[in-house]
């Protein structure tokens, strides 16, 4: 596609050379690290489920009990394989009961047989629990050449959040059949600090619901006799971060989620998160949101709404091509990245609609093939309703000309109530009559050359350039350390879960990542 | 005059149109018509409703909290801590529990402020500790102690079952058993949710609601820890 803004093509390759010089530390960091939830993720794929009486997970019990007795550096897979055999057993949940009652003990085996052994059974289980997740992708492939996929683009995408997943379902259900294509179940707050994944169907949450297998397992099955129903296959979409962002990941994959939001940084940010932590789970569930075909959203709308949404345009597109890198580095697909961006422009500045025009139109250009998340105003909604339903329908109209892939329905009660049902009808019938009126006027839509839209791009991409080089030059976690993105500082030795975080040791072994990254 | 909207549990159908105007005229609506019916999904309908009312309201009997202090200046908020306090004025915020929403206190706090008006990390004279989101109780108490705080600023915005009171009286009550009277920073909320009356049953010097800016609460802090002007 011939580009509108007439962005010169060196300036666009030299941003992404300095992304990648930039995040290339990052990501020798993460392949030289493990963590408690990248350990416990690859026990899920190995087949351990369920949960102590007092509801901590059978992994999270088994990962304490091996890190008690060898660490994590040789990774969690050989001490309980060898373990396994050396009890006769072969299930592995069993081991971890009998491990959290103290009766197991765990060690890395002194012959390079028994270390050869157990790494084989370790790559047998895992292996099991791949094949279910590319099961998984094969059945939405066949679902969606059977249903079809959305008639239009943007895909328009609504959130669900009653924190009762069975008064979710019937709400996902209906707001199916109003129209939305993807369906986000938004989590409990505060299960982003959580280190261990709920388990069972759960219907208490705070402003959301917990992100459990079997929550998971319940909505999909929901949404497939509602796809059927409706003749277009809904995607379901919830949250690959926080502290288990690895272990959400893979329930993702074995559960046939569709869409998960999973930012390199945002854990960082806006959650406090050890910097290391994040960047070693990240890729971990990167790694495994490309296996199971899941397209990932990148939360680049956050930075704009604690910065200034002009001032810090920058650091979205800095942000979007780091998340690129990191992406494709960890074998996702362009199809696969919902790179995130928001419409949140003070709209009391003059020239604010064509400013977000100008912002949406670059991360279009800059991002031909990936689908792009296009995220409403939140930090301008005052509770004048009327109002931000008409900004809801400006933001709606930037969405339609620019070619948004992903299109989050605005909600003019937004940081006011939790949407009731006439509210999300309202918001809908604004996306309705927006997309439809506007049909494809982005066919006309083609901004002056020289004018002011193709300027504020092109200025915005060459603070952002100006940017990675500074990042390269300083480190990008020196970079996080300082407050660059957002404003948040977070230095690399601080925030929570870094306890979790241990480097590799020379023998070690994880035969999920193995699996992830031979050839396809 | 009034306008109203609502969502009924029942089918679009005449009947529907009139249980609106029932439950309108039940609200006080009198006459009131409705202008505007639609159904969604299976089984509900949104009106928008107009009506006339009649009820009178006795504007000396309503009751709220009143700025009682002295709406000054950033300059002026520095000049006389500077003057009176002879050191910075030490202020810790956060938001507590599991809210993760850092918009308001971020608004008061952050640099950039609001509304065109910057906060308090802007003022020369204020030394400002924000600790961001999910700060649990404990945290809070230990670093305002080690900050050696003169006022406390908690944020809450999304809150769900009361759970912005309950945190509030969880934190009021953790600093009254972890420090004597005297030594006690000034304990501040705010948020869209709290109502600005509930101080002294909260525990808590002062709470601020919805529309709050950065100017007032440094105003406050001056009022109520260093005493107002001259």
């Amino acid at each position: 596609m011939a580009g509108k803004l007439g962005l010169d093509p060196r300036v666009v390759r030299r941003a992404r050379r300095l992304a990648a010089r930039a995040g290339q530390p990052v990501v020798d960091l993460a392949r030289s690290h493990t963590t408690v939830s990248v350990e416990r993720a690859v026990l899920r794929l190995a087949g351990v489920s369920g949960a102590d009486s007092d509801g901590i997970p059978w992994v999270n019990r088994l990962v304490d009990a091996v890190r008690a007795e060898v660490g994590l550096g040789h990774g969690v897979s050989v001490p309980v394989f060898h373990a396994l055999a050396a009890e006769g057993l072969d299930d592995v949940t069993v081991l971890a009961q009998k491990a959290a009652a103290g009766a197991v003990r765990f060690g890395v085996p002194e012959k390079k047989g028994e270390v050869a052994a157990a790494r084989r059974a370790a790559k047998r289980a895992t292996g099991a629990g791949l094949r279910v997740v590319d099961r998984r992708r094969a059945e939405r492939e066949r679902l969606i050449r059977r249903w079809g996929d959305p008639p239009q683009r943007p895909w328009i995408y609504l959130i669900v959040a009653t924190g009762d997943i069975f008064e979710d379902i019937p709400q996902a259900q209906a707001a199916a059949r109003a129209g939305a294509d993807v369906i986000a179940v938004i989590r409990s707050t505060g299960q982003s600090l959580l280190d261990y994944v709920p388990e069972g169907a759960t219907r208490e949450g705070f402003a959301g619901t917990y992100a459990t297998q079997e929550n998971f397992r319940l909505m999909r099955a929901a949404l497939d006799e509602t796809s059927r129903e409706l003749g277009r296959y809904v995607r379901l979409t919830n949250y690959a971060s926080g502290l288990c962002m690895p272990e959400i990941a893979a329930l993702a994959g074995l559960e046939r989620l569709d869409m998960m939001l999973n930012d390199s940084m945002y854990g960082i940010l806006f959650r406090d998160i050890n910097p290391i932590r994040t960047f070693v789970d990240q890729r971990f569930s990167r790694q495994v949101h490309a296996r199971a075909g899941i397209i990932i959203n990148t939360g680049e709308d956050n930075y704009l709404t604690t910065a200034d949404a002009v001032e810090a345009a920058h650091t979205v597109t800095v942000s979007q091509l780091l998340n690129e890198f990191f992406a494709h580095e960890a074998g996702l697909a362009d199809w696969q990245l919902g790179l995130g961006h928001a419409f949140e422009i003070n709209p009391d500045l003059p020239e604010s609609f064509r400013l977000e025009l100008a912002h949406a139109l670059l991360a279009r250009e800059l991002f031909p093939a990936a689908p792009l998340k296009w995220m409403p105003p939140t930090k301008h909604m005052t509770g004048d309703v009327f109002r931000g339903n008409l900004l809801d329908g400006f933001f709606n109209l930037v969405g339609a000309l620019t070619g948004q892939g992903i299109l989050l329905v605005g909600m003019m009660t937004e940081a006011v109530v939790t949407p009731w049902l006439s509210d999300r009808d309202i918001a809908l019938q604004n996306v309705r009559y927006v997309l439809n009126g506007a049909g494809n006027l982005h066919e006309d839509f083609v901004p002056a050359p020289g004018g002011f839209i193709q300027s504020r791009a092109r200025s915005v991409l060459g603070e952002a350039v100006e940017l990675l080089g500074r990042i390269v030059d300083e480190t990008l976690l020196a970079a996080i350390a300082d407050g660059t993105f957002g404003i948040m500082k977070r230095p690399a030795d601080r925030g929570k879960g870094l306890d979790g975080v241990a480097r590799h040791e020379d023998d070690y072994y994880n035969p999920v990542t193995v699996a992830l990254e031979a050839a396809p | 005059m009034v306008q109203l909207s609502f969502t009924l549990p029942v089918a679009h159908d005449k009947r529907a149109e009139g249980a609106a105007l029932q439950l309108a005229q039940k609200m006080g609506l009198e006459p009131a018509m409705v202008v505007h019916a639609r159904q969604m999904g299976d089984g509900f309908t949104f009106f928008v409703v107009y009506g006339r009312v009649a009820h009178l309201v006795d504007t000396d009997r309503v009751q709220v909290v009143e700025r009682d202090f002295p709406l000054l200046s950033a300059k002026d908020v520095n000049a006389v801590i500077k003057r009176r306090l002879r050191r910075r004025l030490n202020v810790v915020g956060a938001c507590i529990g599991t809210d993760a929403h850092t918009v308001g206190i971020d608004a008061i706090l952050n640099v950039k402020g609001i509304a065109g008006e910057k906060g308090l990390e802007y003022y020369r004279e204020l030394s400002v500790t924000n600790m961001g989101a999910q700060v649990s109780v404990p945290d809070l108490v230990e670093t305002a102690r080690a900050c050696k705080a003169d006022a406390v600023l908690v944020s809450q915005v999304v809150t769900q079952r009361d759970a912005h009171l309950q945190n509030t009286r969880a934190m009021s009550a953790a600093f009254r058993e972890a420090l004597p009277a005297g030594k006690r920073p000034l304990l501040i909320v705010g948020g869209p949710r709290f109502d600005e009356l509930m101080a002294g049953e909260l525990g808590v010097d002062r709470i601020f609601g919805r529309g709050t800016t950065p100017r007032e609460v440094a105003s406050y802090l001056v009022h109520a820890l260093v005493g107002s002007s001259n």
